[in-house]
């Protein structure tokens, strides 16, 4: 989706993250700057230990920025107490890679999703409103309210744990969803279904997605924008097909040469394959 | 055809719970694994997948059971054996598994060549210090790994380097057949890659002599294997060779599968992704017709209920479903 008036939604300059101090400092995430568009799906690829999780912590508000600066909605980012806290919370909502620790396990799935209504302030809105509303986050997400409501959410598979998730999502509408992994731990065959739903909060509500991860084939299936990420910098970013199709940087140029394709195979499977 | 290494007839085998219940995790599942090739193993989590690799190596310890079948390694059936036995004469000289997590085998107390000195000590009490020490050095050299390895504590070695040298200490006996379980799944494309060449190396070099893959990663098995066999619910629902099975699988279930491949390569953003609805059947009461039949869009009552075996078609591939490859080629060309 290239609209020709981008909306800047998240942005940082120079954002840092340094870990313990002295001979021991490791620097997670170093002087990164980056623009993330509104409605846009914007993937950070990179192996273990580039800092994306980090960096996805640091915009989430969940660790402390070492140096540089974040701005959600052109505004500078401010955290500094609770309450405020709370109000950027209600702008960026995250889902994590393992769907089986996100959730308590003492509230049963229709007290989840009633927890998301109570947060977009709908408290005092009657039941049977409230019941409506349920039913249809959960429509979006190809769940049965009517067979989830008594149900703990450990009684669910892992794909309906990350869709039920996504409810939660659809219910609290905030303007910007960081994807961490979503589809790491669960199979293939529900993956498609995760994606599709990204894709769909994308189009149908205008969410912002970031979305994390190290498989590239993901990132340029589902991504509008793709930026690499290695030991903590971003050596490049452009559109999915930019990145994927035509890589300047040698870094993206290595991952994607020992990524197993199909259509071409590494060269010692290849020569295998012709001698048998 | 050459000659046939590994020949496992019906296997199956169970779980049987704290509850005293049985999970049939492994249903009659045949195959042939032929001398030089290497065979692919794919299919959903909680599929049957890592339990037929353990059930493989004959060496069976609680909760999981043995019901039938034969294993024939090189002429030798396996399955009826004592595990005392196994463990002593079987595995790492006719069979050895690789773990996903094998690199957490190693014990961050000990150097790695104490490790190779107990695997060929558990076969050969009385070997000398010197060979093993030879036969190591050669062997890691063979396998591009520096000797001073030899030397190192897990502790120095990265992820990767770990995986390498746990297979090289593993394949240390000359294994005919070497069961891979997700080796390279915890590790990061460029490891990923050095492992998968490595595993190419033994079998090139005569080393190992058949290999069999598993992972749920499909482009990866696509790189590695000759045969791909993908399971469904504790079956074998189909049989090819890799070519076949990625670009042309005939079972709705493998063709969903197949579906879901995603790779950065030009033409990936224009694919529909189809998501197979529904979860797997409870193998705690296997269901007696087609066992994909509630998730399968072809489905019909007679399918629901009549036991399917699995069918040996042209070009030696198998495939268990009723309805036959003209028919399924019909359904998909409707599409």
């Amino acid at each position: 989706m290239t609209n020709n008036k981008r909306e800047l939604c998240l942005s940082g300059t120079g954002v840092t993250k340094i870990f313990g101090f002295g001979n021991r400092k490791t620097v997670a995430v170093d002087h990164v700057d980056f623009n993330f568009y509104s409605g846009e799906l914007i993937s950070i690829v990179g192996e273990s230990g580039s800092g994306k999780t980090t960096l996805i912590k640091m915009l989430l508000g969940l660790t402390s920025v070492t140096e540089g600066e974040i701005f959600f909605m052109g505004k500078k980012r401010d955290i500094s107490s609770h309450e405020k806290k709370k109000e950027y919370w209600r702008g960026i909502q995250a889902i994590f890679q393992d769907p089986f620790s996100s959730y308590n396990i003492f509230s049963k799935i229709d007290s989840v999703l009633l927890d998301c209504i109570h947060m977009r302030g709908g408290r005092r809105l009657p039941k049977a409103k409230k019941i409506e509303m349920m039913r249809e986050a959960c429509s979006f997400v190809n769940l049965k309210f009517d067979e989830m409501t008594n149900k703990y959410p450990f009684e669910l598979s892992g794909g309906q744990m990350q869709r039920l998730m996504i409810a939660r999502v659809f219910l609290l509408k905030p303007k910007i969803l960081l994807a961490d992994e979503p589809t790491s731990m669960i199979d293939a065959c529900s993956r498609a279904t995760i994606l599709d739903m990204l894709l769909k909060l994308r189009d149908e509500i205008g969410m912002t997605i970031i979305f994390i991860t190290h498989d590239m084939g993901l990132a340029y299936y589902v991504s509008d924008t793709v930026y690499i990420m290695e030991k903590g910098k971003f050596v490049e970013f452009g559109t999915a097909d930019e990145i994927i199709l035509a890589p300047k940087a040698e870094y993206t140029k290595q991952l994607l040469d020992d990524i197993p394709k199909i259509h071409d195979p590494w060269e010692f499977s290849r020569n295998k394959k012709s001698t048998a | 055809m050459s000659k046939i290494i590994l020949e496992v007839n019906d296997l199956s085998t169970k779980y049987i719970t704290r509850n005293r219940e049985d999970v049939y995790a492994v249903s009659d599942v045949s195959f042939k694994v032929e001398e030089g090739k290497s065979l692919g193993i794919a299919g959903e989590s909680g599929c049957g997948k890592s339990t037929l690799a353990l059930s493989l190596m004959g060496y069976y310890f609680a909760p999981l059971h043995y019901i039938k079948g034969d294993i024939i390694i090189d002429g030798k059936n396996i399955a009826k054996m004592k595990p005392d036995d196994v463990r002593k004469n079987i595995l790492g000289t006719e069979i050895a598994y690789i773990p996903q997590a094998a690199m957490n085998a190693l014990n961050p107390t000990r150097k790695i060549i104490k490790f190779i000195e107990d695997v060929i000590r558990a076969h050969d009490p009385k070997a000398k210090k010197k060979d093993i020490y030879d036969l190591a050095r050669e062997r890691f050299e063979v396998l591009n790994l520096a000797e001073d390895t030899l030397h190192k504590y897990a502790v120095e070695l990265s992820g990767g380097m770990k995986q390498r040298t746990v297979i090289a200490v593993s394949t240390i006996l000359s294994p005919k057949v070497l069961i891979a379980d997700e080796p390279s799944s915890a590790l990061d494309v460029t490891s990923q890659k050095a492992v998968i060449k490595m595993l190419h190396d033994l079998q090139d070099l005569g080393i190992i002599k058949s290999m069999i893959f598993i992972t749920h990663e499909l482009p990866l098995l696509y790189n590695v294997t000759d045969k791909i066999m993908v399971m469904y619910a504790a079956q074998l629902v189909e049989t090819g060779t890799a070519d076949q099975m990625i670009f042309d699988p005939l079972h709705p279930y493998s063709k969903g599968l197949m579906g879901s491949i995603l790779v950065p390569e030009d033409g990936t953003r224009d694919v529909k992704l189809v998501a197979i609805p529904g979860t797997p059947p409870n193998l705690k009461a296997p269901p007696d017709g087609c066992r994909f039949a509630p998730r399968c869009k072809y489905a019909t009552i007679e399918c629901q209920v009549m036991s399917i075996p699995i069918k040996e078609l042209e070009n030696n591939r198998r495939c268990r479903c009723r309805f036959t490859e003209a028919e399924l080629r019909r359904f998909y060309d409707e599409q």
